[in-house]
């Protein structure tokens, strides 16, 4: 579930507002989206994708849990799963590297598959 | 729930078009580029946001893409036919085999980057979401298409010659659009009734019940009970991984039988009375490399909670995937995916796959297959129709047809109100077990669908007609519709076929070797179709 959308590093683009395929955001013209709805939220993700500046944190749990912003981008952990998409700055989408025909020869070898 | 809480509603916008898509994922983006390519007008409206909305965008999925050789399409056609139920339909297998190669090598073409082996072989038999999305995206607008995002269709709009367009609200202002168009394609998704499966809570049924309201058939409603493994806590749905798992009680034993494929009763069973643990244990070393890079979405969960899925066991759930991975939806009259009503036209999800997939997918790779292929022809047929009308188009005189009143008050607050979120649970108290949908008699199934109907009267009687959340209000219509059809065409089919699992008639029967059709609103009919004269399979 989204739990934060971090002021410091947000740059108020309204991008998040505009993927969010639940209407999650709210945004007054020129400041920080607010999470509005946090209730709709599906835990999908897209947001912290499409995000180009590492602001927003979707929490595992589909939940609402307590989370430490501090502690998050200490850890690295705002932008991974973008940067893991190659959604980064200066990537390049690791759609390229997807190696699930290599899973599926494996599967097809597999009894019963 | 009161007039008060709603604001009203800011006016009405009203365009015509050749043709209306609604739903962009992957079927309504194939669709309406399809549509374009024949010279029509067309709007595609998204009740979220064309390139994320749905199933497909947070995921990755495989793609039914094989070579077009006889050999080949034959060994991919057989291979599915029996867990079907062999309900399926050669030609359109085939069809959506040479249409879907096609489709992909135009992916190809337009930049979807194919990852490359090492002797530079390029496979294109999986997609990322994210990324196939963001490209059907840009193509739609390539198109000429316009793309209304937050902008969901509330009701179809009809005349004495069939539909002709869609009236809906944008979500951001409250404000209503009609869109009068020569055709509409529908491409709405399926029904996970909010489970929060990856992606799926917009799929509430939405299409089904505009269909429906229409006059439009479904069918294989009962193929409605597809579960999908997912950490406890987390929405990622990817049961296709788990056939690397052992499954564990919480006391660290072995829970015998218990597997992604045919073991998933055992987990669901299990469920029912104590929590389940997996580890991804029988994934060796170079398989865990593998599976992070074909599905980077699967570890996120793990890599936030630092659970190790390869080395720790941890608790999971069975999340409902209902039709978006079940079989069935809007019937199809033919492979232009017509419905029986002039100028309704279905695909993807919103449509039946049993023609593909019979009574069982077991993955994404047919749905995806499905989605392009019915989009395409769905899309160029609707586009025909509608420049076939020609200056008739906008002289007709259409109105909406909803079944049930829509307030003109508007509120996009998640202060839902008690009556609406109550009938929400109501419906997704009688889908989401196990217990009756999952393992179903014909006892639990048709006190279930009392309670059903008693919540459809609810609705009829105006319950939630002045609720200013349309949206909401548009979705547990739909959620209670859909359920209806799904226990109706369930206590029809007496026997065990496909996906659909009957406790009190355990065996595939020949006797209903044949399709099942439902419809109806207030009040809903169950028919066979015709009976089917391929092979049926050998009684397991």
């Amino acid at each position: 579930m989204i739990e934060i959308i971090s002021k410091s590093k947000c740059i108020s683009c309204g991008l998040c507002v505009s993927v969010c395929p639940t209407g999650v955001f709210d945004q007054e013209k020129g400041k920080v989206p607010v999470i509005a709805r946090k209730d709709d939220c599906q835990t999908c993700f897209m947001c912290e994708v499409y995000c180009p500046v590492d602001a927003m944190y979707v929490s595992p749990n589909v939940e609402e849990v307590a989370v430490n912003e501090e502690e998050l981008v200490v850890s690295g952990i705002l932008g991974s799963y973008r940067r893991e998409l190659g959604w980064g700055k200066g990537q390049s989408s690791s759609a390229a590297s997807d190696a699930s025909y290599k899973m599926f020869q494996m599967m097809s070898k597999l009894p019963g598959h | 729930m009161s007039n008060q809480v709603g604001k009203q509603p800011k006016g009405e916008r009203e365009v015509e078009t050749d043709v209306l898509v609604i739903g962009g994922g992957p079927s309504g983006t194939w669709a309406a580029i399809n549509a374009a390519s024949k010279g029509a007008r067309v709007i595609l409206v998204d009740k979220g946001y064309c390139g994320t909305s749905g199933a497909t965008a947070p995921s990755g999925t495989g793609v039914w893409y094989v070579n077009p050789t006889p050999e080949e399409q034959e060994k991919a056609m057989k291979s599915r036919e029996a867990l079907g139920g062999y309900l399926q339909d050669r030609k359109w297998m085939k069809n959506v085999l040479n249409r879907t190669y096609s489709n992909v090598n135009q992916l190809d073409t337009w930049g979807y980057p194919f990852p490359l082996d090492e002797d530079g072989h390029k496979h294109l038999k999986s997609l990322q979401g994210p990324d196939y999305m963001r490209l059907m995206r840009k193509q739609v607008k390539k198109a000429g298409v316009k793309i209304w995002d937050h902008s969901p269709a509330l009701e179809l709009l009809a005349d004495e010659h069939g539909v002709g367009g869609a009236a809906g609200v944008f979500s951001e202002t409250g404000e209503r659009w009609k869109v009068k168009a020569g055709a509409v394609v529908i491409a709405s998704g399926g029904c996970a009734f909010l489970s929060r499966a990856l992606g799926t809570n917009v799929l509430t049924g939405d299409g089904y019940l505009l269909a429906a309201e229409a006059g439009a058939n479904l069918s294989g409603m009962e193929f409605s009970n597809a579960y999908a493994i997912a950490p406890a806590f987390s929405s990622v749905t990817k049961t296709a991984f788990y056939t690397w798992a052992t499954f564990y009680y919480q006391d660290g034993s072995i829970i015998e039988g218990a597997g992604s494929q045919r073991g998933r009763s055992v987990i669901a069973k299990t469920l029912q009375t104590q929590p389940v643990y997996a580890r991804l244990d029988k994934a060796d070393e170079q398989m865990q490399k593998w599976m992070r890079k074909a599905q980077p979405n699967f570890f996120v969960p793990f890599d936030r909670l630092t659970i190790n899925p390869f080395t720790d066991r941890f608790p999971v759930t069975l999340r409902l995937e209902g039709t978006v991975r079940g079989t069935g939806g809007i019937h199809l009259i033919n492979e232009n995916c017509e419905t029986k009503v002039p100028g309704l036209y279905a695909a993807g999800d919103a449509a039946t796959r049993e023609f593909i997939c019979g009574g069982f997918t077991g993955g994404g790779s047919h749905n995806a297959a499905w989605a392009m292929s019915s989009g395409s022809w769905a899309g160029e047929a609707a586009g025909e129709y509608a420049l076939n009308l020609g200056s008739n188009a906008s002289k007709r005189n259409v109105a909406g047809i909803s079944t049930t009143p829509i307030s003109a008050n508007w509120s996009k607050s998640n202060k839902k109100g008690f009556v609406l979120s109550e009938i929400t649970e109501s419906v997704r108290a009688e889908v989401t077990p196990t217990e009756i949908n999952l393992f179903r008699n014909e006892k639990t199934l048709q006190s279930s669908l009392q309670r059903l109907d008693l919540i459809w009267e609810e609705i009829r009687l105006g319950i939630l007609a002045n609720n200013p959340n349309v949206v909401r209000v548009r979705e547990a219509t739909a959620m209670t519709a859909t359920a209806r059809w799904m226990y109706s065409s369930a206590i029809e089919r007496r026997e065990t076929r496909g996906m659909h699992k009957r406790l009190d008639y355990k065996e595939q029967d020949p006797r209903f070797h044949y399709r099942i059709l439902t419809g109806g609103l207030d009040h809903v009919w169950v028919k066979p179709d015709q009976p089917l004269h391929q092979e049926e399979g050998v009684r397991r």
